[in-house]
């Protein structure tokens, strides 16, 4: 199985993820991704490719393929089972009276 | 143009510049071309990658870098026009080939990708310890136009040294390219370092070349050595890029820098 972004047996360099933290969030966030020979030229392309604009304060990367995903064709058993699950959010259950400061 | 981004528009800029009512001293107008010069044909030489590189994220790594070296020559260019009332663009297009006052250096071809690295590493090196010094200028404007690129050359510095590395520690072929590279460019090390009449003239707005070896070797002969590479033993190049004298290669590049705004003078786009 090829993974997003791979070229076959022509690429030399191998895929990275990229993920930012910008000034004002909390949390990296996947920017996108880019070819680097190893992790410290990631890093420093990454800063060259998405942090042009001050967009953010630290970068992460890490290999696309050390990356385990989810399967894309298991959408129904893994995503779609909360449905009718109302439960499982605070907003279905209503505020009892004799309890104070909750 | 107009930037709504703060963060970004505080620091000083070419606009900045020429909006102001700062005049350049006339002793230290012809410090600041040579200084802008060095800029604007190494940024070009840059450009010249652009499509080219070994790898996309390399004519963007090779691009941004040009880029900034692009910034410094247009506030340092403004800033020297200010003198003569010329404007950057006519620095920068319309002085014939002998007016340049570019070190030899920035103005060689790029060769290979080890070539163009090997360069930029003392380039970078040689900016870094230039602009260290020029942000204690007694000149405010050069001064803060060295303290602003100054973070813009380490980051460049520590490119070419991410890649002198790969380049001499990789494979047999790599070490063998840039070690050839870094021959190619060293006669041209010298001349970044001799006496300058337009910075004796300048006074204690500018940096004496000659106190700036000492730090530049501190530097870059510890980065050739842990790359595995030998330092060329070669002579120095003639010289003379401060007195408008240049190595063949400048005037085709000129030619194609300047052709589009000489064709069309005063076109804006």
């Amino acid at each position: 199985m090829t993974s997003p972004g791979d070229s076959g047996s022509r690429e030399t360099w191998p895929l990275w993820e990229v993920f930012i933290r910008s000034s004002r969030g909390l949390s990296h966030v996947h920017a996108g991704s880019l070819h680097a020979p190893d992790e410290t030229m990631a890093v420093r392309n990454a800063r060259d490719l998405y942090t042009r604009r001050a967009e953010g304060v630290s970068i992460w990367v890490v290999r696309a393929s050390d990356i385990t995903s989810s399967d894309p064709d298991a959408k129904g058993e893994f995503f779609e089972s909360p449905q009718g699950k109302e439960y499982r959010h605070a907003t279905y259950y209503t505020e009892s009276e004799s309890v104070p400061h909750l | 143009m107009n930037h709504s981004n703060h963060t970004i528009s505080t620091a000083i800029t070419a606009e900045s510049i020429a909006d102001s009512s700062v005049v350049c001293p006339e002793p230290v107008a012809p410090y600041a071309i040579g200084l802008g010069d060095d800029a604007l044909v190494l940024a070009h030489r840059l450009g010249e990658w652009i499509a080219n590189a070994p790898e996309l994220e390399e004519d963007v790594a090779l691009g941004n870098i040009g880029l900034d070296l692009l910034g410094h020559a247009r506030s340092l260019l403004t800033y020297a026009g200010t003198a003569v009332d010329k404007s950057e663009d006519d620095l920068a297009y319309f002085r014939d080939e002998s007016e340049f006052r570019c070190h030899q250096l920035f103005e060689q071809p790029n060769g290979d990708f080890a070539a163009t690295i090997a360069r930029q590493l003392i380039a970078s090196a040689y900016f870094v310890q230039l602009y260290r010094a020029l942000s204690a200028s007694t000149d405010g404007t050069l001064a803060a136009i060295a303290a602003k690129a100054l973070k813009e050359v380490d980051y460049h510095l520590d490119h070419s040294v991410q890649w002198m590395r790969r380049l001499g520690l990789g494979t047999e072929y790599s070490r063998e390219r840039v070690q050839l590279g870094l021959r190619t460019m060293w006669p041209y090390v010298e001349e970044l370092f001799r006496e300058d009449p337009f910075a004796a003239a300048a006074g204690n707005a500018a940096v004496d070349p000659r106190a700036l070896r000492a730090a530049f070797d501190a530097i870059v002969l510890p980065i050739i050595a842990d790359a595995g590479l030998d330092l060329p033993e070669v002579s120095g190049a003639q010289g003379g890029g401060r007195s408008g004298m240049h190595s063949e290669a400048l005037g085709p590049m000129l030619a194609e820098m300047q052709v589009l705004a000489r064709a069309h003078p005063g076109a804006t786009w």
